[in-house]
């Protein structure tokens, strides 16, 4: 960015594009952190949960009654009595249906959960009873002496076995276990695939995961009996919504409630939808008059928290000779857990994302969110999109199979150019609104990546592989996979940034999007600084306390700097305005004539003249009426007109050890674009800190239940997380497409790192095999542990299609 | 650092008293943490990390699994790289333990480690990162002590102890590399 909006005065910009080092990291090295669970509150209650032990069952009977008489116990509720005082939850916003997308008759069933159980539960980990006690032990104790009769219902985990006729019900009182429903598309699909020349058909499907955040949720709340408030402190990474959620669901005004943000240990979409937790713990602090804590353990965060990601697509694409993409048809399969939690998120950022960067003049699209007798679901990185890219990136390369091209040729001429941008794709964003990419060059991403990789040099040492499976440890595979995908960034509604000149003369800038560990701290200030005319370092962030800015949404959906960036641009163009405008005042200049760099106020021609903001503020006068006479500061809120749709291409080179079934990624290229970058050093991190959750979610995480819904990974020993020597050292590019959408020209790319690694190495996998004379297998899914892949060789053969 | 113990050598502190009516036996315990005696009644059951982190009140060390797999509660005792949600307080009676507020002094310079890790940007949301810390300075001084070399994939191996979900772990294995004096690959100078 050169120059500013035409509204403010021209702004050089040094700080923007800076690989700054985080202001960040000093607290944290030195164990001077304050997450949750650190807040040193003198008598703090703590809390543990009784959860379902089943699936699928109907309570007949709760006694609570020993577990009150157990040491340390202050309070035990269940379901019968908080059901009276808390309203059942609803994340009313993600279930909210834009008019656009109402016209195509979604299914979009209202399942508010209970807060506790009363007479059913859905999953095992559904919170059943809380016990409060002056220790987490003592409340554990207590929670082994609630005695719960359960009557063990029919229960069903598979979602496509749930749509079946007579498949049990997840859900007791629905008609069917259909939580979501939409179909949408362009273009007459079934006549383009009777005139094309080739048409593949596949079903792919990505596994169930878990954010698993290494800091599970948490919060703390205090009732104040100065202000008859709350303060809640959470992992949120949406505070403004779950303080209005706390004040409906227990029926207080929004004003009696704050939440605030404090370090938070990683979020991933798991903390940032509403949970039950969020309001019991707010309520008993309340009913208690006593401050209360809850941290989940790890058992709770992988079988009773969120999960995401499982998909089934049942894809067919057809192409004319030459492979171009005559029709995209995908039937997909969201396995919704037991109620709809977030409606059409998930399963229409699938839809719209599936078919990407490419040309596709006819797509049909049906997306069904299944409710099955497992814990809820939530976005998690990517949000649809790396299930829609792995189902579709798969699918290009068992095209380009057919066709006979190389799996990067048969992407090239389907691509859609940078002279075409913006590009309408002839259906409905998630807004509701013609979905339009605003920028990019997608065609100079993957030149970029096929020479980076070295496709050629790859395919030479190819040749020279020994087919068939060896015993050999010796012996390796080699193959290479591309992934290709889009994302829709800056999601709406808004987000909003105040900047002000403190007493001190320093700068505060206050947004609702907190930080899970992106470095807000540190970027935010190198926006502001660039508007102002001061140095980051004079300027200090706060982020996600409602007290501090009425309105704001969170950091979600790769949006915090497209919306709460350009807020903060924006207030400080206008700040910088006001303090030009009170700085000639007190010098008694001419505005136009006044400058401000390093946070100090200077007059073009005279260099002896100089105004520190320390002396300026003292100076503005405190006086009856009259604009800016509160001091300085200006609010400003950002609202998208339009996403910044980010893009990549991933490259994958890997080895597979026949003998032991052991990927490993010999070589790993990204080459990305999202528009202007504010600071290199995090944005580069914060895609390779994708690329490793992706990399896990295809070669080892899977969670997955029994047939009777007992999760089979509730430990970090058997739910396998991804460790250093599995992600080699990621080489990256990028290429720099402003956005128009908004004045800084900034996308979002938090999410776009985990996007594109599941489908690149399986694609990747699935040519080693082929090149080694496996022809016969198609990877349909993850993840690629050594036994999967080694039953995969161990699988009778069966002729190619 | 807040909640550190009296960091007069040689003073005794006492660690904050267990909540009410622990059913459970208790032991008197006195250990050395970061270098200050602390004396203790403790719960049989009582994890370390718990002990650590509220009745010490050192909130750096962080709990992640309490299961012992994903390392961010690694602490040293007597020098050896342990997961304090696998140790029970009174287990550390007469042993001497170092958490990551030892690791600098507080208004002193951030040790090789710790400085390499904010050099590479090596941690983002920092839940783990003390955890990597504590566990890369006993691998340290385990080989100081030992007069033995660290190769480069002595220490890729190291980082395995430990998870971390938000960096993909490149950026550690280069601040691991730039501590342990290696080429750490940096590509933003």
């Amino acid at each position: 960015m050169a120059e500013s909006s035409d509204n403010g005065p021209t702004v050089k910009t040094p700080f923007i594009g800076q690989s700054r080092l985080r202001v960040e990291d000093d607290r944290l090295l030195r164990g001077d952190a304050r997450f949750v669970d650190d807040l040193d509150i003198p008598g703090a209650l703590e809390v543990a949960f009784l959860r379902s032990q089943f699936a699928h069952a109907r309570i007949d009977r709760i006694d609570i009654a020993a577990a009150l008489e157990s040491p340390g116990v202050v309070a035990v509720y269940d379901g019968n009595f908080v059901s009276g005082h808390i309203k059942p939850l609803l994340n009313a916003e993600e279930l909210r249906v834009p008019p656009g997308i109402a016209a195509l008759n979604p299914v979009n069933k209202l399942q508010p959960a209970p807060i506790l159980a009363t007479d059913e539960v859905n999953y095992v980990g559904q919170p059943v009873a809380m016990v409060i006690a002056e220790s987490r032990y003592l409340a554990e104790d207590a929670v082994e002496l609630i005695e719960v009769d359960y009557h063990e219902l029919p229960a069903v985990m598979d979602p496509e076995a749930a749509l079946l006729a007579d498949a049990p019900l997840a859900l007791l009182g629905e008609d069917n276990n259909v939580g979501v429903h939409v179909r949408h598309g362009v273009g007459d699909v079934d006549l383009a695939l009777s005139s094309a020349a080739v048409v593949v058909e596949e079903t792919f499907a990505t596994q169930r995961y878990v954010c698993a955040p290494m800091e599970p949720r948490g919060l703390v709340a205090r009732n104040d009996p100065f202000t008859e408030a709350l303060t809640v402190w959470s992992t949120t990474q949406t505070p403004h919504r779950v303080r209005d959620h706390i004040a409906e669901s227990i029926g207080i005004s929004s004003d009696q409630v704050r939440v605030q943000s404090v370090d938070v240990g990683g979020g991933f979409g798991q903390k940032g939808i509403l949970v039950v937790e969020e309001l019991l713990i707010p309520f008993a602090a309340r009913d208690l008059g006593r401050t209360v804590r809850w941290i989940a353990d790890r058992y709770e965060n992988l079988t009773a928290d969120a999960h995401a990601r499982e998909q089934i697509h049942h894809i067919t694409l057809g192409a004319d000779a030459d492979g171009r993409l005559v029709a995209v048809r995908d039937n997909i399969i969201v396995n919704l857990g037991n109620r709809n939690m977030v409606g059409l998120v998930v399963p229409y950022n699938a839809l719209c994302h599936l078919v990407g960067p490419y040309r596709a003049p006819n797509v049909d699209i049906e997306t069904t969110g299944v409710l099955t007798n497992t814990t809820y679901t939530s976005p998690y990185r990517g949000a649809g999109r790396p299930e829609a890219t792995f189902a579709m990136e798969r699918a290009m390369d068992r095209l380009a199979l057919e066709l006979d091209l190389e799996p990067s040729e048969l992407r090239r001429r389907n691509l859609i150019t940078a002279d075409e941008m913006p590009y309408r794709t002839g259906i409905l964003d998630r807004r509701g609104v013609p979905q339009e990419y605003d920028s990019g060059d997608y065609p100079q991403m993957l030149d970029r990546a096929v020479e980076m990789i070295d496709l050629d040099s790859v395919r030479a040492a190819q040749a020279t592989v020994s087919t068939g499976q060896s015993h050999d440890r010796s012996t390796t595979w080699r193959g290479i996979g591309f992934a290709m995908y889009l994302e829709m960034t800056g999601l709406g509604p808004f987000e909003g940034a105040r900047a002000e000149v403190t007493p001190a003369g320093r700068i505060r800038l206050f947004t609702g999007a907190p930080s899970q560990g992106q470095g807000h701290r540190t970027v935010f200030p190198q926006i502001l600084a660039d508007a102002l005319g001061v140095r980051p370092d004079q300027i200090d962030v706060v982020a996600g306390d409602t007290d501090t800015i009425p309105y704001g949404v969170g950091t979600i959906a790769s949006r915090a700097l497209v919306t709460a960036g350009n807020a903060a641009h924006q207030a400080g163009i206008n700040l910088r305005a006001r303090i030009l405008e009170a700085a000639a005042e007190v010098l008694e200049a001419n505005p136009a004539d006044l400058d401000m760099a390093d946070g100090i106020v200077s007059i073009a021609g005279s260099p002896s003249v100089e105004l520190p903001l320390a002396d300026l503020i003292r100076s503005i006068p405190k006086q009856l009426g009259g604009s800016g006479s509160d001091g300085l500061g200006e609010t400003s809120y950002f609202q998208p007109p339009n996403y910044a749709t980010a893009s990549g291409v991933h490259a994958a080179v890997i080895d597979v050890e026949p003998s032991t079934g052991r990927v490993t990624i010999v070589d790993y290229v990204v080459v990305h674009e999202a528009g202007h970058i504010v600071n290199p050093m995090i944005a580069d991190a914060q895609v390779v800190g994708g690329v490793g959750q992706g990399i896990g979610g295809i070669l080892c995480e899977h969670m997955q239940y029994d047939d009777r819904g007992q999760p089979l990974a509730s430990t970090f020993a058997d739910y396998l997380m991804p460790v250093a020597s599995m992600v080699p050292d990621i080489r990256m590019d990028e290429i720099v497409c402003p956005s128009p959408t908004n004045p800084l020209g900034v996308k979002g790319l938090g999410e776009g790192g985990a996007v594109g690694p599941p489908a690149a190495i399986a694609n990747a996998v699935e040519d080693a095999l082929r090149n080694a004379g496996r022809t016969d297998i198609v990877i349909a899914s993850g993840p690629l542990s050594p036994s999967r892949v080694l039953d995969l060789l161990r699988e009778e053969r069966h002729p190619s299609p | 650092m807040t909640g550190t113990p009296s960091s007069v050598p040689g003073a005794i502190s006492q660690a904050v008293p267990p909540p009410v009516s622990e059913p459970t036996a208790r032991h008197q315990i006195r250990v050395t943490i970061n270098g200050s005696d602390v004396a203790a009644e403790v719960e049989s059951r009582l994890l370390l990390a718990d002990f650590l982190r509220h009745r010490v009140g050192l909130t750096g060390t962080h709990l992640g699994c309490e299961q012992g797999s994903c390392g961010a509660c690694t602490v040293l005792v007597d020098g050896a790289a342990v997961r304090s949600c696998l140790m029970l307080a009174p287990q550390v009676d007469g042993r001497e333990i170092r958490t990551v507020e030892s690791l600098a002094e507080p208004d002193g310079p951030l040790s090789v480690i710790q400085e390499a890790f904010t050099n590479q940007h090596g941690l983002q949301c920092g839940f783990c990162t003390p955890g990597f810390l504590c566990s890369l300075t006993a691998f340290a001084e385990e080989a100081e002590e030992d007069g033995r070399d660290i190769s480069e994939s002595d220490l890729d191996a190291q980082l395995d102890s430990s998870f971390c979900r938000c960096t993909g772990y490149v950026n550690i294995r280069r601040a691991a590399r730039e501590a342990f004096g290696f080429d750490s690959g940096d590509t933003h100078g």
